[in-house]
């Protein structure tokens, strides 16, 4: 059992919360750099896990007592360069994303909408419908949806889109 | 303090190369260029890689390795794209003469077999060996950084390819029309 | 035979290696793809017998023992899950390059594609053969950055969404495995599975607790489990169709065998684990009622994988060898099925040029083989009796009504669960074999990857899909052997000590 001293707990609690907020935003620019920050969190904790601060794990610069766990390091720079590689693909996608809509928004997802608000003309799947609606629009909500008034209420692209 | 009528150079040119001593990117918009980053990077560019190869070599026994060896070098490069990329990125591309993914499939092979060989005497896989070379002794895992470094090398030409130029051109060629 | 183990992980590596070298030659590529999954596939047939008559196959990576060391085990579990899962890679590689022959002609090479699809098979059978929570990290991180790239290639504006959101919905799960690891080393210094289960075990309740909750939730959004499934149905339909096959039949498969691995190593319960069994109802229910509400043949097909992936929960929150052994075979069966369908879900849109089951109709008429493709797996995911679906059932129901009063009541909804997607595969059927024929649609967009309604198909995509019928046939055939193994497997889960032994010496 290994324990962190006050101050790392709270950098810790700080990039945590604000990297979970960050997620939560609609704009990617702003997932990309709350994925960053999490992402940062994630291997300060990693590399806290190997316990407090102590000589550099070479050998023979120091006594073997007094390294310290050289493992936790060698875990976290694996985690460092997987989260830094994927967060460049990220940025790739979202300039592609960029390109191709001229956002960077999150998009709702438009056949979840769709199927939310079709009234079925068969009589027959009414009952499930309704539970199945309810599981439907799960997805939508947690997608981050600002203004699911507007897209109800069919907004411009929303409607192009389905008619489409 | 006026120039003497004999000078065969004009005053403001005395101290002109003789040589090349930008690179030879092309550039369209001239005013983008910097001078001293070009400058600098002629003398940066070699030493960076020379560095870059000395961490390959330590990285048994000390901080190094053929991951962060390849970074740098990868880094070299970056500061020639920047220097000397302008917007076509041809600069690198035409002197390298090598594609960058077979580069990075060159590095994962050599890393591959260097993982596999072992078996061939009996021993795990990936377990390496001291092996005494002109006096020198080396780590038979030495081949498997170099596998990763060429990994690296290519991955980070292949961004500049993608990312850098690619994505200048894309910028070109749609001017004015992007919101 | 030691060295037999790195095989499934390095071979699709160095064919990866070569097909970016030989990026011009592409029929060199082709062959160097099959070549390798076909090795992959001998490999892990030679495994499953090894660790079925001597137990697990251990190496050590370098030479480093247990505890220290990175080690692959392939003891039957992971052997048997290794073996289907690439027989199904391969079948879609077959497919996924005839379709790319058709769409492209013959000689269009890929940089990106053969390499990281071997890349991701790679990633598939690090994630079934690691002893170590943190290779278990980078199996994942090898399979999800590989699925990240197939499932945005090419992209247009519609796909683009919905990969950003599944590589963001991935990304957080990453980063939630990542701390997880850093909180299992933190209190207990070790990330070999091995070595964890002894040390775990002298942790606090309350610590093993949260520790057992994260991996829980880390692996439940891995493998699509409600209520964390929502990136699910939003994401694979709009892929390409061998995309989404591969990623249907495999990725939440790891993340369930993750979880199995890890509950059954770590964290064994002493009974029945009620919230798994509270999950696996709700993922079971709703997952069949969101299928039955869709219109788009693949979101409905997603839906029904996320109901089934209620299932194996189901036979992993009996927590008893009976329920392991269900899970297994459940996998096995459904790996095959789930795959299958999607890739004839891809026939289909390619023959009627749209994915909306309003716009279908009359297909049987039309093309009988469809039909019969679709009918046999279709039905096999329903359970109906001489199906592998319906042997994999039985031994979860067995597990549940030899449970708990709560196993029972949740074996309830199995076979409830079993009837709601009864009942959608039929409204597919209905809907889209029979009923008035309609005008296949054109291509919308010509330029994407997603070539529909062009009925340019070829004989080996048919003979892939085909083959995958063929194979989950087999498995009702050699019931009695498979289930036999599995029951060894669950046996093996549930004791830990072959394992153990095997692992720690």
């Amino acid at each position: 059992m290994t324990t962190i001293n006050i101050g790392m707990a709270v950098v810790l609690a700080v990039l945590y919360s604000v990297g979970f907020y960050l997620l939560m935003q609609r704009s990617l620019m702003r997932i990309l750099i709350g994925i960053v920050v999490l992402g940062h969190g994630a291997n300060l904790l990693l590399q806290l896990a190997g316990g407090p601060p102590a000589r550099a794990p070479v050998l023979g610069t120091a006594p073997p007592a007094e390294f310290a766990d050289p493992l936790p390091q060698a875990l976290a720079l694996t985690a460092i360069v997987i989260t830094f590689a994927l967060t460049t693909y990220l940025l790739a996608l979202g300039y592609r994303s960029w390109v191709l809509t001229g956002h960077d928004e999150v998009q709702d997802d438009l056949e979840d909408r769709r199927i939310a608000l079709s009234e079925r003309p068969d009589g027959a799947m009414e009952e499930d419908t309704e539970g199945a609606d309810e599981d439907t629009e799960d997805p939508g909500s947690a997608a981050a949806s600002n203004e699911p008034a507007e897209i109800a209420t069919g907004g411009p692209d929303a409607s192009s889109e389905v008619s489409r | 303090m006026t120039a003497t009528p004999e000078q065969k150079i004009p005053f403001e040119q005395w101290d002109a190369p003789s040589g090349e001593w930008t690179l030879p990117g092309a550039c369209p918009v001239r005013t983008n260029r910097t001078l001293l980053l070009e400058a600098a990077t002629r003398f940066l560019f070699p030493v960076v890689l020379v560095f870059s190869v000395y961490l390959l070599i330590v990285g048994h026994y000390a901080p190094g390795g053929g991951f962060q060896g390849g970074l740098t070098a990868g880094l070299a490069f970056v500061l020639r794209y920047i220097a000397g990329g302008g917007s076509e990125g041809v600069e690198i591309g035409s002197r390298l003469r090598l594609r960058p993914p077979v580069l990075m499939g060159t590095g994962l092979l050599l890393a591959m077999i260097t993982a596999f060989a072992p078996v061939l005497v009996g021993r795990p896989v990936l377990s390496s060996a001291k092996v005494s070379f002109l006096g020198v002794e080396v780590v038979s895992s030495l081949l498997l950084d170099v596998g990763v470094y060429l990994l690296i090398i290519g991955v980070v030409l292949d961004l500049l390819r993608s990312l850098g130029s690619g994505i200048e051109r894309d910028a070109e060629a749609g001017q004015g029309e992007r919101p | 035979m030691s060295t037999l183990v790195t095989l499934p992980v390095l071979l699709p590596i160095l064919g990866a290696a070569l097909s970016v070298i030989f990026v011009r030659q592409a029929t060199l590529q082709r062959l160097i793809g099959i070549v390798v999954l076909v090795a992959v596939c001998v490999v892990a047939a030679v495994l499953l017998v090894a660790a079925d008559r001597t137990g697990p196959v251990v190496v050590e990576l370098g030479g480093w023992p247990a505890p220290v060391g990175i080690v692959l085990v392939a003891d039957r579990l992971s052997a048997l899950l290794l073996l289907i899962s690439t027989v199904v890679t391969l079948a879609v590689l077959v497919y996924a390059i005839d379709q790319r022959i058709s769409d492209y002609g013959r000689d269009t090479a890929s940089t990106t594609f053969h390499p990281i699809f071997l890349l991701l098979s790679t990633g598939v059978s690090l994630a079934y053969l690691t002893g170590d929570l943190f290779s278990l990290f980078v199996a994942f991180e090898i399979m999800l950055a590989a699925s990240y790239v197939l499932i945005t290639r090419r992209t247009n504006a519609e796909r683009i969404r919905s990969g950003m959101t599944y590589v963001i919905i991935s990304l957080t799960s990453s980063l939630l495995f990542l701390t997880t690891i850093a909180l299992v080393y933190a209190s207990t210094g070790t990330v070999n599975l091995a070595d964890l289960a002894g040390r775990v075990a002298a942790l606090p309740p309350g610590l093993r607790t949260l520790l057992s909750m994260l991996t829980i939730v880390t692996f439940g959004i891995k493998a699509a489990m409600v209520p964390l499934h929502f990136w699910l149905p939003d994401s694979y339909p709009n892929a390409p169709a061998p995309v989404t096959a591969l990623f249907a039949g495999l990725l939440t498969k790891v993340g369930i065998y993750a979880l199995l691995r890890t509950q059954t190593l770590i964290f064994p319960g002493d009974g029945p684990s009620a919230v798994l069994l509270v999950l696996a109802v709700l993922t079971m229910v709703v997952g069949a009622l969101g299928a039955l509400a869709q219109n788009d043949l693949n979101r409905l097909l997603s839906f029904l994988l996320v109901s089934h992936i209620g299932f194996m929960l189901f036979g992993l929150a009996v927590d008893d060898a009976r329920g392991a052994a269900g899970t297994a075979l459940y996998i096995v069966h459904h790996i095959t099925v789930q795959a299958t369908l999607f890739l004839v879900s891809g026939l289909i849109t390619r023959r009627t040029g749209t994915v909306s089951i309003d716009q279908m109709g009359g297909l049987a008429r039309r093309s009988p083989v469809l039909a019969v493709l679709f009918a046999v797996p279709a039905l096999t995911l329903a359970g109906i009796p001489p199906t592998s679906g319906f042997v994999a059932k039985l031994a979860l129901l067995q597990a549940g009504a030899a449970g708990t009063v709560g196993t029972v009541v949740v074996a309830g909804f199995v076979v409830l669960a079993s009837l709601l997607t009864l009942w959608a595969v039929v409204r597919v059927w209905i809907r889209v074999f029979w009923g008035a024929d309609k005008e296949p649609l054109p291509d919308d967009d010509p330029h994407d990857e997603l070539v529909i309604g062009t009925s340019k198909t070829s004989a080996p995509m048919y003979v892939a899909s085909a083959a995958l019928v063929a194979v989950s046939i087999a498995i009702a055939a050699a019931a009695g052997p498979l289930s036999a193994v599995t029951e060894r497997a669950g046996a093996d889960l549930i004791a830990r000590v072959p394992y153990l032994e095997a692992v720690l010496g």
